[in-house]
């Protein structure tokens, strides 16, 4: 026995430090660990935040801003399970660890860097930690009772993240490539505020992962073996079963490719960063105003729709959207405001989207008709 | 063997402090922080987190600062404080979050504590059945401000709610606002200096009794608006008293509240079976009672609205209430200038102010049917219709067509309400 135990001790001091990378861990539900590392899904090691084995990135056509960080996400599923194929939702198997890690270019001096443009974001054998600054890592894991939510916060020394259930607050100096500067707090959400996007039914109140589902993951990602197709290699790798001819996959658009129609790019736009929320099931139901991607009527989308408890947040203006007059429109008071009682979305934002706001006005300013009486 | 085991876990901890000596180093500064509002929000956020069915969240004694919304997810938990001055969430400098608590569970209770100053709504409970808001006070400490949040007491949603012996003052929409709900009590509350006072929207079966609204815009609000799934129907109102409404609307323009104009006590619009009755209603500048349509909240356009909205408040019933005063200075330069033609410089418009739409498609022979018709049986008052629909042209103050009576409304039951109830208060109700 006594040999067991120093073993045991010996084993642990051995993968202490540095070893062989341990297996990604499932921990129970009530047993979940302090430490993000004991995951050993996404880790720090030898100044890299490396991805382990079986752990696959991907990106989605348009993603939540959230403060222009950066994020790597990620997938795992134990071996021999795969999700199953469904057009809106996909029927993730019992053990799936979803991982998101928000993170900033550093700029020089150690403030963070402003960027809109996350295409140089491939995580291949991971990021290089003397060139980002790593803020908090969400983990999404499939229990047989639901999806758990938990969010890490990383450390000053960038060696691991804490389970901070209560969320956090930190103050970040977002640098422009102009040289502006301004100082923002960068919210970590506690885990209650998690469902608050994730349970996209409120009365179910059951938490979903809302990026890897088939229209937003259909793309190509260029991984360390290529470019593909994200839900082709997820099928390669066994963890997509059922997927249809890709012709027949449904697919939301990147909001900043120029070549697609405005419409369709506001539409996409709106459906990632408003549609879990404003959804006939979502906890934005109250308002009326129906945001996702399958919506198709004009007032419920916010055409000539007036408020209903806006509050605040109708910025002095009428209608949700008026034809021709974002100036008008409160979408577009609400996605430009960052007073905590006006903006949309009410989470994960502390500063203004410029290029999504953008969007939606130049959307609204083309879009034909009017809110005048009839 | 335990000596050995006692090395092994020495050693592990010495590892584990060399791999992560940072996170140790700083749980050891947490432990020697002073009880701060950090530490205090902290931990009522891990709370509210891990709560189990059954716990009772205390508040103590203390005015607390928050700067982060709170949330609730867990059925069957009440929050409960040590009075609504006694103990106080003051979120003054809120950098984030819509509310100061937001509340999404069933069978959930708060009481006596106050939410002050929330960048948003002070509290909203979005969807559950069974919520009791009892002795809490909500408030904006500066006053009446446009800059306030939009609403106190904000349960939208839910089905059996009891909102009782709460304070609400300053905000910008509704001090008490229920809306989409079913089945609600509001009794023996308090509203000051909020835009609309007490507002029932969209919601099904609702009792409002024993409430004082007094220096908002609107005193106690009824209304539908379009675009939602229920449509509401089914309100009384009475035992309340209502006076002295005549605060300066400082709502947003686009809500539907910036559209009542100071000075209104009872206001009806768009909502069907509504009681009014034993009410003392005094000294509202505008009118006492307003009962109006879509068509006058200004918003009204086939663009604007679902195509079944109903914009018609019909089955209105008005009776033994007191009123007194009020008419005097009405709010918007139309009603002014109405008031002066009609009643002269020094005269009153009526007690009952009605924008006179009926809906064409329910006429028969030319009058509405029997219980959908707005009926007064109320000592002594005046009626003015200001004819919307005919472009104001036939203003009246004819009230013979409303010399009528309406079936009454059933009390609302809440099951869990009942063991404080009289025995006989059930016999109570259907002599009212």
């Amino acid at each position: 026995m006594h040999k067991l135990l120093w073993g045991a001790v010996l084993a642990l001091m051995l993968v202490g430090c540095d070893a062989p990378r341990e297996q990604v861990t499932v921990h129970e539900r009530e047993a979940v660990p302090d430490n993000l590392s004991a995951w050993h899904v996404v880790e720090a090691i030898d100044g890299k935040l490396t991805l382990n084995e079986r752990v696959v990135p991907y990106d989605l056509n348009t993603a939540l801003f959230t403060d222009y960080a950066h994020k790597l996400r990620t997938v795992w599923m134990p071996e021999g399970t795969s999700a199953a194929y469904g057009e809106d939702d996909f029927d993730y198997p019992v053990g799936t660890v979803i991982s998101k890690t928000f993170y900033y270019p550093l700029a020089e001096d150690g403030s963070v860097l402003r960027t809109d443009d996350y295409s140089g974001d491939f995580a291949g054998s991971g990021l290089n930690l003397d060139r980002v600054k790593l803020i908090e890592t969400r983990i999404l894991v499939k229990r047989d009772d639901g999806w758990q939510a938990l969010p890490y916060v990383w450390n000053d020394q960038q060696t691991d993240a804490v389970l901070e259930i209560a969320g956090d607050a930190k103050r970040l100096k977002l640098v422009s490539t102009d040289g502006s500067a301004e100082e923002f707090t960068y919210v970590v959400p506690d885990f209650n505020q998690c469902a608050g996007c994730h349970a996209d039914n409120h009365t179910e109140k059951a938490i979903r992962p809302i990026g890897p589902r088939a229209r937003h993951l259909n793309k190509e990602y260029t991984y360390q073996s290529g470019k593909e197709n994200q839900l082709s290699y997820w099928q390669q790798v066994g963890f997509l079963s059922g997927l249809p001819e890709l012709s027949g996959v449904p697919q939301n658009v990147n909001f900043k490719d120029t070549e697609v129609a405005l419409a369709e790019r506001a539409r996409s736009y709106l459906d990632i960063n408003c549609g879990h929320c404003h959804n006939p099931n979502g906890p934005a139901d109250t308002s009326g105003l129906m945001l996702a991607h399958d919506e198709q009527d004009l007032r419920r989308l916010g055409v000539c729709k007036p408020p209903v408890a806006a509050g605040t947040g109708s910025g002095d203006r009428r209608f949700a959207i008026v034809p021709g007059h974002p100036e008008e429109s409160i979408i577009n008071f609400r996605v430009e405001s960052t007073d905590p009682g006006a903006m949309m979305p009410e989470l994960g934002r502390s500063l203004v989207h410029e290029e999504g706001a953008e969007l939606l006005h130049n959307w609204i300013a083309g879009m034909p008709g009017n809110c005048s009486k009839s | 063997m335990k000596t050995t085991a006692k090395i092994g876990v020495v050693l592990l901890t010495a590892l584990a402090a060399a791999c992560s000596q940072d996170s140790q180093t700083q749980k050891n500064n947490e432990n020697t922080a002073a009880a701060t509002a950090v530490d205090f929000q902290k931990a009522l956020r891990k709370q509210l987190i891990q709560a189990q069915p059954g716990d009772v969240i205390e508040i103590p004694e203390g005015h607390f600062q928050l700067n982060r919304s709170l949330s609730l997810n867990v059925d069957g938990v009440t929050i409960r404080g040590a009075g609504m001055d006694k103990s106080i969430l003051s979120f003054k400098d809120q950098i984030q979050g819509a509310e100061g608590l937001l509340v999404n569970a069933s069978d959930f209770t708060i009481e006596g504590l106050a939410i002050e100053d929330t960048i948003g709504d002070a509290l909203k409970v979005n969807e559950g059945k069974n919520i009791i808001i009892r002795n809490i006070r909500v408030e904006w400490t500066n006053g009446p401000a446009t800059e306030n949040g939009a609403y106190g007491i904000y349960p939208v949603q839910t089905e059996n709610t009891l909102v009782e012996g709460t304070v609400a003052i300053g905000a910008s929409d509704a001090g008490i606002y229920v809306g989409q709900s079913r089945n609600v009590i509001v009794r023996n509350n308090r509203a000051e200096f909020n835009v609309a006072g007490i507002e029932i929207e969209n919601t099904i079966g609702a009792d409002v009794y024993g409430n004082v609204a007094t220096n908002n815009t609107g005193g106690i609000l009824v209304f539908n608006m379009p675009n939602l799934p229920q449509p509401g129907h089914s309100t009384r109102v009475y035992n309340n008293r209502v006076f002295e409404n005549n605060t300066d609307n400082f709502g947003h323009e686009g809500t539907p509240v910036a559209a009542v104009p100071a000075g209104s006590g009872v206001v009806i619009n768009s909502n069907d079976n509504v009681e009014i009755f034993n009410n003392e209603i005094a000294d509202n500048e505008t009118a006492n009672v307003i009962v109006s349509s879509y068509f006058s909240a200004g918003y009204y356009s086939d663009k604007s609205t679902q195509k079944d909205f109903d914009p018609y408040p019909e089955g209105i019933y008005i009776y033994d209430n007191q009123f007194a005063g009020g008419g005097d200075s009405p709010d918007h330069l139309e009603l002014k200038a109405l008031k002066v033609a009609r009643f002269g410089l020094t005269g009153s418009l009526p007690d009952i102010m009605w924008d006179g739409a009926m809906d064409p498609n329910k006429m028969v022979n030319g009058e509405l049917p029997e219980n959908l018709k707005l009926c007064i049986e109320n000592e002594g008052v005046g009626i003015i219709n200001v004819d919307v629909q005919g472009d104001f042209e036939n203003i009246s103050t004819d009230i013979s067509a409303h010399q009528c009576s309406l079936e009454k409304l059933p009390k609302i039951v809440l099951d869990f309400d009942k063991p404080q109830e009289e025995p006989a208060a059930e016999n109570e109700v259907a002599d009212a």
